[in-house]
């Protein structure tokens, strides 16, 4: 009889074990998102789930301060954000705060220990930008956050910098003129899922106003010059969206027609605002702070942290699974003042394509 | 329809697997057996249910209608009538009819004493819409998991699911799958012109030989497989592109939830350089 072949039982052990390492095993979990038959679902996998929910514990609220009393700018000095709170509200909120983003560094993260209302530190100037920020959302953007709301928790999860943020990416240096030019392609980065599309979709769509929708409306070429180019920046954003939620394409779009807003579920609305909250964000409140971080908290170009989903969202399709912490901290659901300078999503960009 | 010459020897009885002499006749040119039966039974009533599902619809438009399964929280059970029954019906006789043609086949085959190569390629073919609406959809729990009877819906379906995995072409198994299926159509594209072109020679030449066939290949890339031979390699292609197929689609969901591109982080992720 013939002996079997050494080398190809060890090849098909080795292609076993590949397929076996590689992949998972069922059951996976599905969640039906449009008519039936359509395939508009999301997927999970229920026992990586599991991580992200150990992840994603919100940590207990402390009770609730008497919003009467003395106001905290009649106790304390320098009280520019918070103003409105009582004295007790004003402290129950600096504790929480030092839980969420410097639990190991405590006051004096932000504080002068001689004297609590001194400037002189970096990190008091980012924290009452960040605290306007946080009321900002709260307040005027309920068309993504909804009655959920955000804290500073969302973000920064006990970390002083929260762990997911964004710099712009010069990308690798390269040699000079069209040979050295791969724009942006072939440089698999976490970000965009270490795909080959282009690695900083963020620039030009989160910190700038580009147009990200690239569908023609048109059958035959008629005056859309979108090219393959600018549709590939547009897939790097989306496979971005897809990684920070932990979701697929159908969960916004039917794939059938991407563009068509009558056929997409209505997160795809949530998202739109979304996007124009996080250029609100980046643009309002980061870009301001250029002056006010030191250098060493800056990106390669000298530019701010900038946000996107990730920095709230870190992987599940509602940051925290949807669990509200803004509605047991009043304190930071105060008006915001730069309501008046900055509008929220611009009618014109909408009706616009 | 006449008959050819020599082929009413090989029209004997015998060869079925059931039903014994019950229907072993044929009708014209088509032999009937128990199973010719059973087909024709699922396929009308298959065809009877879709029809009456489109007259539940919204549209008689022959490309916009659309028999779909039922929601996900049925599961594996039983959905009414009208909230996808028709489609688990339908399914079932979809089943009956395929498997009852390919053990028709079978029959053909016992009595005329040949190999079940044809049967054999045929149920590959039912493998693969077994794993889409059978195999796959019991290993995810619920059949909704199905795709919908209807001309463009199951193509709405097609790209849904593509893009539950952001990108399917990574997918490793569609990529053997489409690479089977193109040369597959190369296979069979040579082979068809090579036949061609010695059976129709020039004016005043004569028809050519398969030494020729042979000898034209070995000028041409060094080899020649042969005239058995290539008709084994276009089986082993063909059977491949569907196997690969229903592999690829099993995979998607049971073994794996994320998207296809990350599923290529094993080779960076491999111990000797991660």
């Amino acid at each position: 009889m013939k002996q079997p072949v050494p080398w190809a039982r060890a090849a098909a052990m080795l292609a076993a074990l590949l397929l076996l390492t590689a992949c998972e095993r069922p059951p996976a979990y599905y969640t039906q998102g449009g008519y039936r038959g359509t395939a508009m679902a999301d997927v999970q996998n229920p026992r990586t789930f599991q991580a992200k929910v150990d992840a994603n514990v919100v940590p207990d609220p402390s009770p609730a301060a008497d919003p009467g009393g003395p106001k905290a700018t009649e106790v304390y000095k320098n009280v520019q954000v918070l103003g409105d709170l009582s004295a007790g509200q004003f402290t129950r909120v600096m504790v929480a705060i030092t839980g969420w983003v410097a639990p190991q560094q405590g006051c004096l993260y932000c504080h002068n220990p001689a004297n609590f209302a001194d400037d002189s530190l970096y990190t008091k100037k980012v924290a009452r930008r960040m605290l306007q920020m946080t009321r900002r959302v709260n307040s005027d953007w309920q068309s993504h956050v909804q009655k959920t709301g955000v804290t500073c928790y969302t973000c920064h999860r006990g970390n002083p910098v929260p762990a997911r943020i964004w710099f712009k990416d010069p990308g690798p240096r390269t040699a000079q003129g069209l040979a050295g030019n791969k724009f942006g392609q072939n440089t698999p980065a976490r970000e965009i899922g270490l795909t080959s599309l282009p690695f900083d979709p963020f620039t030009n769509y989160l910190d700038q106003h580009e147009q990200i929708r690239m569908a023609s409306t048109t059958a035959l070429p008629s005056g859309d010059h979108q090219s393959i180019k600018q549709t590939e920046w547009t897939y790097a954003l989306m496979i971005h969206f897809s990684k920070s939620l932990g979701v697929n394409c159908t969960y916004c779009h039917n794939s059938r027609a991407f563009a068509s807003w009558a056929q997409s579920p209505p997160q795809r609305s949530t998202a739109w605002y979304g996007i124009r909250m996080v250029r609100d964000i980046n643009n309002v409140y980061m870009n301001s702070l250029v002056d006010v971080f030191p250098d060493y908290r800056k990106g390669v170009t000298g530019d701010v942290a900038k946000t996107y989903c990730a920095t709230c969202h870190q992987g599940v399709y509602k940051p925290l699974l949807g669990v509200s912490m803004a509605k047991d901290y009043p304190e930071l659901q105060g008006p915001s003042p730069e309501a008046a300078e900055a509008p929220a999503a611009k009618p014109a960009e909408v009706a616009a394509r | 329809m006449s008959m050819l010459s020599f082929e009413r020897k090989y029209r004997v009885r015998g060869g079925t697997l059931l039903g014994g002499d019950l229907f072993d006749f044929w009708v014209g040119p088509f032999f009937v057996g128990f199973f010719g039966v059973t087909t024709i039974f699922f396929a009308a009533l298959g065809t009877a249910l879709l029809i009456y599902g489109a007259s539940l619809g919204s549209t008689w438009n022959i490309w916009q209608i659309s028999i779909a399964p039922p929601d996900l929280h049925y599961g594996l059970a039983l959905a009414p009538l009208k909230e996808g029954g028709i489609w688990q019906v339908v399914t079932v006789c979809a089943l009956g009819a395929f498997i009852s043609w390919a053990l028709r086949e079978v029959e053909i085959c016992n009595k005329l004493g040949m190999g079940y190569h044809v049967p054999v390629a045929f149920g590959f073919a039912i493998f693969a819409f077994t794993s889409l609406n059978v195999i796959r959809p019991m290993l995810l729990g619920a059949w909704g998991h199905g795709f919908p009877y209807g001309i463009l819906s199951h193509l709405d379906w097609v790209s849904n699911t593509g893009y539950q995995y952001l990108h399917f072409h990574y997918n490793p198994a569609h990529m053997l799958a489409i690479t089977f299926f193109f040369t597959t159509c190369l296979a069979l594209a040579l082979h068809g012109s090579l036949v061609l072109s010695s059976t129709n020679p020039g004016e005043g030449e004569v028809v050519k030989t398969p030494e020729h066939e042979d000898t034209y290949f070995r000028d041409f890339v060094g080899y020649s497989i042969g005239t058995l031979g290539i008709h084994r390699l276009g089986l082993v292609l063909a059977l491949n592109a569907v196997f690969w197929s229903a592999v690829c689609i099993i995979l998607s969901g049971p073994f794996w939830t994320r998207g296809w591109p990350e599923w290529w982080n094993w080779w960076l992720d491999l111990p000797i350089w991660r």
